[in-house]
């Protein structure tokens, strides 16, 4: 048996330091955007439309890569763009964790007809198309970042449901729980206090994961221009904006399709990394 | 008999599944702001003719009596009328539908010809550098939704390299002499394949999108499963009589690895299913998605509650099938 030092001691892979690296410098970006962006992200100039990036020739001192139809710089959006979304991932994926793993945690645990209900409910759920249902939650609700994020917690709870359920049950069925039964605990005692931290690697797995699918849901609703206010800069906005001119201005579509590219990217090979550590027989 | 029974049981619960569905989407848009009878008067109108087509629309009634009086219609097959078009939304929804299959299905066989290229490639070379490579990009794949992918085959092959079309079903111009809207297999039984290569040319990107994801899906499992079966007994014995690894790989493991992958896949359409709505935005393909987005835009109420119980079926029912068919299939299921 190994034990958690020398997991620690072990090279570190290197998708987790690429990209938890690309992730802390986002959100230092982020924070400090106000600060490092060389615009106004909403500022128009329409003398400077469609200027090309600081290495082709027209561009614009300043403009570093270049500034969309309207005449705004296209990296000081990408920046502002960045707060939105990762606000949208720390919270939506926070509080879809929460609720879907506690849903997940009572139907796998306590079964019965708390299972039956909730089983049911994530059937119907999964019976809807996810980015439709999304689209027609942010109609209903308005467009502004809390119906954003309602609308995630409301569609993507069941994935952490139908995950930790199936946990919850193999861990009901171990020995540890029984005797802790037998020493008289309630069951919601146990719950919380066997099962969870026996499943929480694989919480912590999936909220990571989560995280990169609000950034993706953020960015299609406000493809399709759902989102907040059409004013204020998000990385969907800007690709709906690219797509439409791309055979002028490609780099309005490009860049903040890289940004969102690697931040997506990042998440998922951190929640793949971090699964690889937790495993067990991995390590 | 126990069979029959689950196939049964099976058949209840998707319908609670569907009831379900329908109950929620009924209330959820019954809450949407904006009054849709008011976007489709002209300015002049007065109150008595908004009164009227809210009348006509049964829009002046209780939520719960609405419902009652839809369900009834959709039991006779009548789903109500689009406010935008004024076309019955049965009509409206199956004249996209084709669309939308041909799309799904036509992305489900590039994943299955990539993902199962992939795969059979990796266990052939299996500890090469060539496997690894097929790892990363699976890896790569599976991190990043198939929206992205689009956006990046839009850039890659429609601005960079433009050889494919990325708007659109068909070119505008051309003339159809289709009787369905199965336009792509229409064309192939018609012969005119010149219409049939511009409809594939419109199709490929969007398909494509759809299709990485799962390929890597396809390619990780497939691949698993074969390595695991390159080591049984009955495997070792085929190489040993002197067949050449290509054919032991083929003939001997792959028949027995498949099984678990065709189950997975079969799920995994369902997703594939749900990616075309922003796929066909994206695209501008002009399937059911794409029509759903344009009913949520304009408050479309009953066209909206159309698509979504349609999918809805669609979803359930490729569930229902592959259920089905592996416990078909597997005997120990069968008795369970």
């Amino acid at each position: 048996m190994l034990d958690g030092r020398s997991a620690i001691r072990r090279k570190l892979p290197a998708r987790l330091v690429l990209s938890a690296t690309w992730l802390t410098l986002l959100t230092l970006a982020a924070i400090c955007a106000p600060l490092i962006a060389p615009k106004d992200p909403l500022a128009q100039d329409l003398f400077l439309g469609q200027l090309p990036p600081f290495w082709l020739q027209g561009h614009e001192p300043g403009y570093l890569l270049g500034t969309d139809s309207l005449g705004r710089d296209v990296l000081s959006r990408i920046l502002y763009g960045a707060r939105l979304a990762l606000t949208v991932a720390l919270t939506a994926g926070t509080i879809t964790c929460i609720i879907g793993a506690t849903m997940g945690l009572l139907a796998g645990f306590l079964r019965g007809w708390v299972d039956i209900l909730i089983s049911r409910a994530i059937d119907i759920w999964m019976a809807f198309p996810p980015v439709l249902f999304s689209i027609l939650l942010i109609a209903v609700l308005g467009p502004s970042l809390t119906s954003i994020i309602i609308a995630i917690v409301v569609i993507d709870w069941t994935r952490f449901a139908r995950v930790i359920r199936a946990e919850a049950m193999t861990q009901g069925a171990m020995d540890y729980v029984a005797s802790a039964q037998v020493a008289g605990r309630t069951r919601l005692s146990t719950m919380v206090t066997e099962i969870l931290p026996n499943v929480l690697p694989t919480i912590v797995v999936l909220l990571t994961l989560e995280m990169g699918i609000s950034i993706i849901v953020e960015a299609i609703l406000s493809f399709v221009n759902l989102s907040i206010s059409t004013d204020d800069p998000t990385w969907g906005g800007m690709i709906a904006e690219g797509r439409a001119s791309i055979h002028q201005a490609w780099w309005v579509l490009v860049f903040p399709l890289i940004t969102l590219f690697l931040t997506v990217l990042s998440f998922s090979q951190l929640g793949e990394g971090l699964k690889d550590r937790f495993d067990p027989v991995l390590r | 008999m126990q069979f029959l029974q689950s196939v049964l049981l099976r058949l209840c619960t998707t319908l609670i599944t569907l009831a379900g569905v329908a109950v929620i989407v009924f209330f959820v848009i019954r809450v949407v702001p904006g009054n849709p009878i008011a976007m489709m008067l002209p300015p002049g109108a007065t109150e008595a003719d908004v009164a009227r087509l809210t009348a006509l629309y049964g829009l002046d009634k209780s939520i719960p009596q609405q419902f009652l009086i839809w369900l009834s219609g959709v039991v006779q097959g009548d789903f109500g009328t689009s406010i935008t078009t004024k076309q019955p939304v049965l009509q409206l929804v199956l004249s996209r539908l084709p669309a939308t299959l041909e799309l799904s299905v036509m992305a489900l066989i590039i994943a299955i010809i990539i993902g199962g290229f992939m795969a059979l490639t990796g266990t052939r070379l299996r500890g090469s550098k060539t496997e690894a490579a097929i790892d990363i990009g699976n890896g790569m794949a599976l991190s990043v939704p198939d929206f992205l992918w689009g956006l990046i085959l839009i850039l890659a092959f429609g601005v960079l390299i433009p050889i494919f079309h990325i708007s659109g079903r068909v070119t505008p111009s051309l003339p159809l002499p289709f009787s369905t809207n199965f336009y792509l297999t229409e064309s192939l039984l018609r012969l005119r394949f010149d219409l049939w290569l511009d409809i594939a040319a419109h199709m490929f990107m969007p398909a494509l999108a759809l299709a990485i994801p799962l390929a890597a899906i396809i390619s990780q499992l497939l691949k698993q499963s074969l390595k695991e079966t390159m080591h049984l007994d009955y495997v070792t014995l085929a190489r040993t009589k002197g067949y050449s690894e290509t054919h032991v790989i083929l003939r001997e493991a792959l028949p027995n690895a498949i099984l678990p992958t065709l189950t997975l896949v079969g799920v995994q359409f369902t997703f594939l299913i749900g990616g075309t709505v922003i796929i066909e935005r994206l695209f501008s393909y002009e399937g059911l998605g794409n029509m759903a987005i344009d009913a949520v835009i304009n408050r479309d109420l009953p066209l909206i509650q159309g698509i979504v119980i349609l999918f809805a079926v669609i979803f359930t029912g490729v569930n229902l099938l592959v259920d089905l068919t592996y416990a078909a299939l597997n005997p120990r299921l069968r008795h369970a």
